[in-house]
């Protein structure tokens, strides 16, 4: 049954989206408001049918429906219940279903919020957005049919990926999905402006705490992401420069780029045709990093032809970026700047630069995720370039950004005097100049460690003299110091919304610096009551216990940790035996610290318990990257807190 | 004003294509199947050799790490040593994707293991070349 009915609602809906499309678009052209409304019916049912499909595979993993293939694929009478309901997107028909569910959901959101605020632009943000959700139902019927029969029923599935069995697989996709699909909607926008001619700021500002959303959930889920390697791969690292990362990781840079640049155009009326060329960049990049990782072109440039994923979002993006130049063709006259950059040494001038490293940063990323396809093309012979490459270019990259940041924010706009530097920057750059002559003295090797956290230091002791100065302004009012910073705080909440996000990105930059520059592991072999030491810890191997788990059998090593003269600690990483699988899965097992990891891996044993090999690892800082999340949460929530200066 | 940004920009522009040409040619390492190896192999040069690893040629020394095995695709074998436990996922006639140089003395010095099952390769002894073709691509870059 549920193979017939889900097929049917995605059809229907299909032609809902289409006429939605089609009628926003008319109505908008003709004047009639009748056909917009009608297109927002469209847009509702669409928006209940997608729903219904959801809720249908989830009933279908529920009941183990492995009448219904992509059930049978992801998941066996085994799997516990939660993981039944993360299977729903576990693989690639199903996370296409969460992808166009949520822009259901976002197309919803833009319905009720914008359908009187943007009158002029709204039914072609309708358009666009119906459009773009076309597409996924196609895909979903067609390319990669969700609801596809499996013929005959099997008596059992063939079980999830052991891997995706962490609680990291309910939030990653959730929240990277939340990022891709966000981007749509200043997309929609942009388009709309275009297709209206009314390219000012209207839509920069209307979109702005969309833009800012979008980021968030896409920076979240490239965090969570990394957890998920460190704490389930089993290899330490927590980002890999993997194709599937960097697809995330690009538009997130072109995003980042834009968050900034919209300032310029709101301050400055510069930048209009940059603005809008680099949120369709950023929303082509979602869909090509889709492309990317799954249509097997990664493994070869021949691959993706055999799938028809591939071909359906090559075609996609193609028609897309084609019809956003064509549009930026025939409104180029309007798309002119009419402000003018004056001096080098300006806020414009620091906005502008960071966008320019930000792409190009973005740029370098695709050229070393694409750099096989193109050398198998062009020679013939397949030449990876791996994580060397890209930490060697983009080092140089983030470092000149971590000085942009203290700079941006603070420097004049339009012409910055020698007196507003030496103001804002004497101060920051004297300290951050005596934090790296500590750092050397205090014998840290790595040039790279100690720019990035003089660096650090600079950005931060700039914030810390923004902060110090518009307290005391307010203190000579006659605030308290508290209450003023508090005031502060929510009255420029933009303002200070955005200096928390640098906080936390100076404190991932603190946790991937310390992590690349002092962590330390080893792999040894050691017999029953054996002991080793590394970092200041010395691990004992105990023994051997084995194991029967609901979907697995399991063998778990137990380690006694000591450091230094604390009590001990059992680590035990496992190896766990799926029957599907053809060899175990690595359990991994770990004690987070503040500024250590101790980070256990069971490689090989002997069956009887007399030996062990494990491999080792002292992780340091990498507690930083996470807790600078937080800050990115609390920050981005400030930021898009509702404005309370223009009421004061 | 507008000559000093345009000045600017050509010179960020030639910085980022420097990084990226240098960082191409340090860090390119170069796909090959054992026959291609075998057929012109250079001592030093970076190389990611994918095939088969050939049955019962996996040896594990627990007391001092050493794990050495032979890869295959069919037509030529080249033997690997690697220091440390062999990946999940890996054994004899598997594929793998190992990472490493040729030393020159006749042996591939493995640095890194990549190991990927795969439901799409064909039986060890496919010995054409479009199989050896197939197997590769299903096993290039996996999730270490």
């Amino acid at each position: 049954m549920i193979p017939e009915l889900g097929t049917g609602a995605l059809l229907v809906a299909l032609v809902l989206c289409l006429y939605g499309a089609v009628m926003a678009a008319l109505g908008a052209r003709r004047g009639r408001t009748a056909y917009v409304e009608s297109a927002q019916h469209a847009a509702l049912a669409v928006f209940v049918l997608v729903t219904t499909c959801i809720l249908l595979l989830i009933y279908a993993f529920l009941t183990f429906d492995f009448s219904v293939r992509y059930v049978a694929n992801n998941t066996n009478l085994g799997t516990p219940f939660y993981y039944r309901i993360t299977a729903v997107w576990g693989a690639l028909e199903g996370s296409i279903v969460l992808w166009s569910w949520m822009l259901t959901v976002y197309t919803l959101v833009v319905v009720l919020r914008h359908r009187t605020s943007a009158r002029e632009l709204y039914p072609y943000v309708l358009t666009v957005m119906l459009s773009v959700i076309s597409f996924f139902l196609l895909v979903m019927t067609v390319a990669a049919p969700v609801f596809a029969r499996s013929l005959p029923i099997p008596a059992d599935g063939r079980g999830l990926n052991p891997l995706l069995e962490d609680s990291g697989m309910i939030t990653h996709p959730v929240a990277l999905y939340l990022g891709f699909t966000g981007f749509t909607v200043p997309f929609a926008f942009a388009i709309a402006a275009l297709i209206t001619g009314r390219v000012g700021d209207f839509w920069i500002t209307t979109t702005r705490r969309w833009t800012i959303l979008a980021w968030y959930f896409l920076a979240l889920g490239l965090l969570i992401g990394g957890w998920w390697s460190y704490h389930v791969l089993g290899w330490g690292g927590y980002w890999a420069w993997d194709p599937v990362e960097n697809a995330a990781f690009m538009p997130w840079l072109t995003g980042t780029a834009f968050l900034h640049s919209v300032m310029i155009q709101e301050r400055r009326r510069m930048l209009r045709l940059w603005n809008i060329a680099l949120v369709i960049l950023t929303f082509s990049l979602t869909l090509f990093g889709t492309f990317l990782t799954r249509s097997g072109v990664i493994a070869s440039v021949h691959a993706f032809t055999q799938g028809a994923i591939g071909i359906f979002f090559l075609s996609f993006l193609a028609l897309v970026v084609l019809t956003s130049l064509a549009l930026i063709a025939w409104r180029w006259d309007v798309l002119g700047a009419q402000g003018t950059l004056d001096s080098v040494v300006s806020r414009e001038s620091a906005f502008l630069l960071n966008n320019v490293l930000l792409v190009a940063a973005a740029f370098t990323v695709f050229f070393g995720t694409v750099f096989p396809l193109i050398s198998e093309a062009v020679r013939g012979v397949k030449v990876s370039v791996g994580a060397p490459f890209f930490n060697q270019v983009n080092v140089p990259l983030f470092l000149s950004l971590m000085f942009l940041m203290g700079v941006g924010p603070l420097i004049a706009w339009r012409r910055a005097s020698l007196e507003n530097l030496k103001r804002n920057f004497l101060w920051p750059i004297v300290i951050g100049a005596v934090a790296a002559l500590v750092l050397r003295l205090l014998g840290v090797r790595s040039t790279v460690a100690v720019v990035a956290l003089a660096l650090t230091i600079f950005v931060t002791a700039t914030i810390a003299v923004d902060l110090l100065r518009a307290t005391r302004a307010r203190r000579l009012m006659g605030e308290r110091a508290l209450p003023a910073l508090g005031g502060l705080l929510l009255r420029h909440n933009r303002r200070y919304g955005g200096f928390i996000v640098h906080l936390a990105v100076l404190v991932m930059a603190v946790g991937v610096t310390g992590s690349q520059a002092w962590s330390v592991h080893t792999e040894t072999t050691l017999q029953k009551g054996e002991q080793t030491e590394l970092g200041g810890y010395t691990v004992r191997f105990d023994g051997l216990r084995e194991s029967q788990e609901s979907n697995h059998g399991k063998v778990t090593g137990s380690f006694t940790v000591v450091a230094g003269r604390g009590a001990g600690d059992v680590l035990e990483p496992a190896k766990k035996f799926y029957p599907q699988e053809q060899s175990p899965i690595a359990y991994v097992d770990y004690r987070l610290g503040f500024v250590d990891d101790l980070y256990l891996v069971l490689g090989d044993f002997a069956r009887d318990g007399s030996h062990a090999t494990v491999k080792m690892q002292v992780n340091r800082m990498v507690s930083w990257i996470w807790i600078g999340g937080l800050i990115l949460t609390l920050g981005t929530l400030l930021a898009v807190l509702p404005e309370q200066r223009k009421t004061a | 004003m507008k000559p000093k940004f345009l000045v600017g920009g050509v010179v960020i522009l030639i910085a980022l294509g420097y990084m990226i040409w240098a960082g191409v040619t340090q860090s390119a390492v170069y796909f090959v199947t054992p026959t291609e190896l075998t057929a012109a192999p250079v001592a030093g040069k970076a190389y990611r050799l994918g095939g088969l690893v050939a049955p019962g040629s996996l040896k594990w020394e627990p007391r001092t790490l050493d794990l050495t095995f032979t890869m295959s695709d069919g037509r030529a074998t080249v033997p690997v040593r690697h220091k440390g436990a062999a990946p999940d996922l890996f054994g004899e006639g598997r594929g793998a994707v190992v990472e490493g140089q040729w030393t020159g003395d006749g042996y591939f010095k493995a640095s890194l293991i990549m190991a990927k099952h795969s439901e799409e390769y064909k039986a060890p002894h496919d010995t054409k070349e479009s199989q050896s073709k197939v197997l590769i691509k299903t096993l290039e870059e996996p999730k270490r």
